[in-house]
């Protein structure tokens, strides 16, 4: 049975799709076959960030609808053939997408699959209901500002009482706390919320702190997962995640401002 | 009644017949001893001298048959009527007792719709506590966060455990306890108990009211904000005071 992990934030723009890029090809380059799902029907971006927005022939409502087959769908990585990615349709809306659909889709990817990441539109609607509503694991992308926060904190409550874990009242879904665009010297002058703020609002397990950086934005236009750039702060932070979502101790980097010289040539923006 | 009906020539229905429902106290007794039956009556009757002036009252004697004990029905009613209170009905009796009761002109009531109604019985008996009891009987107990956006309604009191988050909603009609940050609003005694409070580990709320009465953030004070405090109402306003303060 596939582990299923729903990145996810209420907000938009906060770093879902770039998360859930970095994450699967992580979890991938460990050696886990994974699956990488778009679930912003009618606003398709994965396949971008991913590089292989070229090689999409059918598409996730495809397969929903049985217009072609999961094997059909599914665009291999070409950068590890552990990965795969099923993009969402251009053409449509979230109203493509049924629960049982969703279900079924999930299931036959279970069989095959260790980790299935579920990539959520912003909002809280039908699309994000459903990209969550199976999830095993939560990863909740959040930035360090009020708004934010807030809109994730409304997530969490969804994904403790309106998942399917909830609804059968099984063991609940596990979240994790992801604070993306984090800036230390900002936080040092009051402008961004610390990471102390955020978990105090929050009270949820600090996954990883990824670092503000130009690095992100250079990966996402190159459609190239930043966490391949294994030089980048935010892809080093990635593979910090990865590795303590898989059970590894990792200290948490990227919380204070860096210091000397290295710091001068890599710290600030 | 020749006259009547000369003053009412016309066919226009004058009546109509309604079904209604009425809550009466019953009476249900347990010994025949009608000096101690009135002794006791009085008694209660002055817990609520007005609630009792001039009430109707059902009395019940299906303990009394069962222990197969003999009351008096005429003395009973004169009783009854001695303490300010209007016998409207007998249930529970034998057909001697019902005969005496029809010819004292009070009503039967069947017995069957009532066989498993012990408590709300010894309820009608002591109306004034009922509502004391029902929240002693009920606790709400939440560990988990109450996130942004999530209502939370407890029939009784409402023990939270875990923060409640700004955006989040928490009503109780008694008491509401947090022994954790409140960001959101709380509500205590939402169906209008005055005495009913919040008592909160550090308050940051949004808005907090008791029985209708509320306050919002602006208007909570610095000196008690992130602090422990109890909530509680007196003529109509809200104190928040720390919780070690009585």
């Amino acid at each position: 049975m596939a582990r299923i992990i729903v990145v996810t934030s209420g907000k938009g723009g906060v770093g879902k799709t770039t998360t859930s890029a970095a994450i699967a090809m992580g979890l991938a380059k460990k050696g886990h076959k994974t699956a990488v799902i778009d679930f912003d029907v009618g606003l398709r971006n994965l396949d971008l960030i991913m590089g292989c927005e070229r090689r999409v022939v059918y598409d996730f409502v495809n397969v929903i609808n049985g217009e072609a087959t999961l094997n059909q769908a599914l665009i291999k990585d070409k950068h590890c053939d552990k990965l795969f990615i099923l993009p969402a349709s251009q053409t449509r809306d979230k109203d493509a997408l049924t629960q049982e659909g969703v279900g079924k889709v999930l299931d036959d990817l279970s069989k095959d699959f260790k980790y299935i990441v579920c990539d959520s539109p912003a909002g809280i609607e039908k699309g994000a209901h459903l990209a969550m509503y199976f999830a095993d694991d939560a990863f909740v992308v959040t930035n360090p500002e009020v708004s934010s926060v807030r809109d994730s904190d409304r997530m969490l409550g969804l994904l403790s009482s309106k998942s399917r874990r909830a609804e059968q009242n099984e063991e609940p879904i596990k979240e994790y706390l992801l604070l993306s665009r984090y800036a230390p010297d900002r936080v040092k002058l009051g402008d961004m919320l610390s990471v102390d703020d955020v978990q105090d609002i929050l009270s949820l397990h600090l996954l990883g702190v990824i670092p503000e950086s130009k690095s992100v934005l250079t990966a996402s236009n190159s459609g190239v997962p930043v966490i391949l750039d294994e030089k980048s702060d935010a892809g080093q932070a990635y593979a910090d995640i990865v590795s303590r979502y898989l059970g590894e101790e990792r200290p948490h980097r990227f919380i204070d401002e860096k210091k000397g010289l290295f710091g001068k040539l890599f710290g600030g923006k | 009644m020749s006259t009547d009906s000369q003053n009412t020539p016309h066919t226009a229905s004058v009546l109509e017949f309604k079904s209604s429902t009425f809550s009466v106290p019953v009476l249900v007794l347990s010994n025949n001893d009608l000096k101690a039956i009135e002794q006791q009556l009085q008694q209660k009757i002055q817990l609520a001298p007005e609630f009792f002036k001039n009430s109707p009252i059902v009395f019940d004697l299906q303990e009394l048959n069962k222990q197969e004990v003999e009351i008096d029905i005429t003395s009973l009613a004169n009783v009854i009527r001695k303490s300010g209170l209007v016998p409207i009905g007998i249930r529970g009796g034998n057909e001697e007792q019902i005969q005496t009761a029809l010819a004292l002109q009070i009503p039967v009531y069947s017995i069957h719709n009532s066989l498993s109604s012990d408590t709300p019985k010894q309820k009608k008996n002591v109306p004034l506590t009922a509502s004391e009891q029902k929240i002693e009987n009920s606790t709400t107990l939440i560990t988990q966060p109450i996130r942004s956006g999530q209502r939370i309604y407890a029939a009784g009191d409402l023990i939270v455990m875990a923060q409640v988050s700004a955006g989040a909603e928490i009503m109780a009609e008694g008491n509401i306890h947090i022994y954790n940050t409140l960001r959101g609003r709380a509500l205590a005694g939402v169906q209008g108990n005055p005495d009913a409070r919040i008592f909160c580990f550090d308050l940051q709320a949004e808005l907090i009211s008791i029985a209708g009465n509320y306050k919002i953030s602006e208007d909570i004070n610095d000196s008690t904000r992130n602090r422990p405090v109890q909530i509680y109402l007196q003529e109509h306003t809200l104190f928040i005071k720390d919780i070690r303060e009585h």
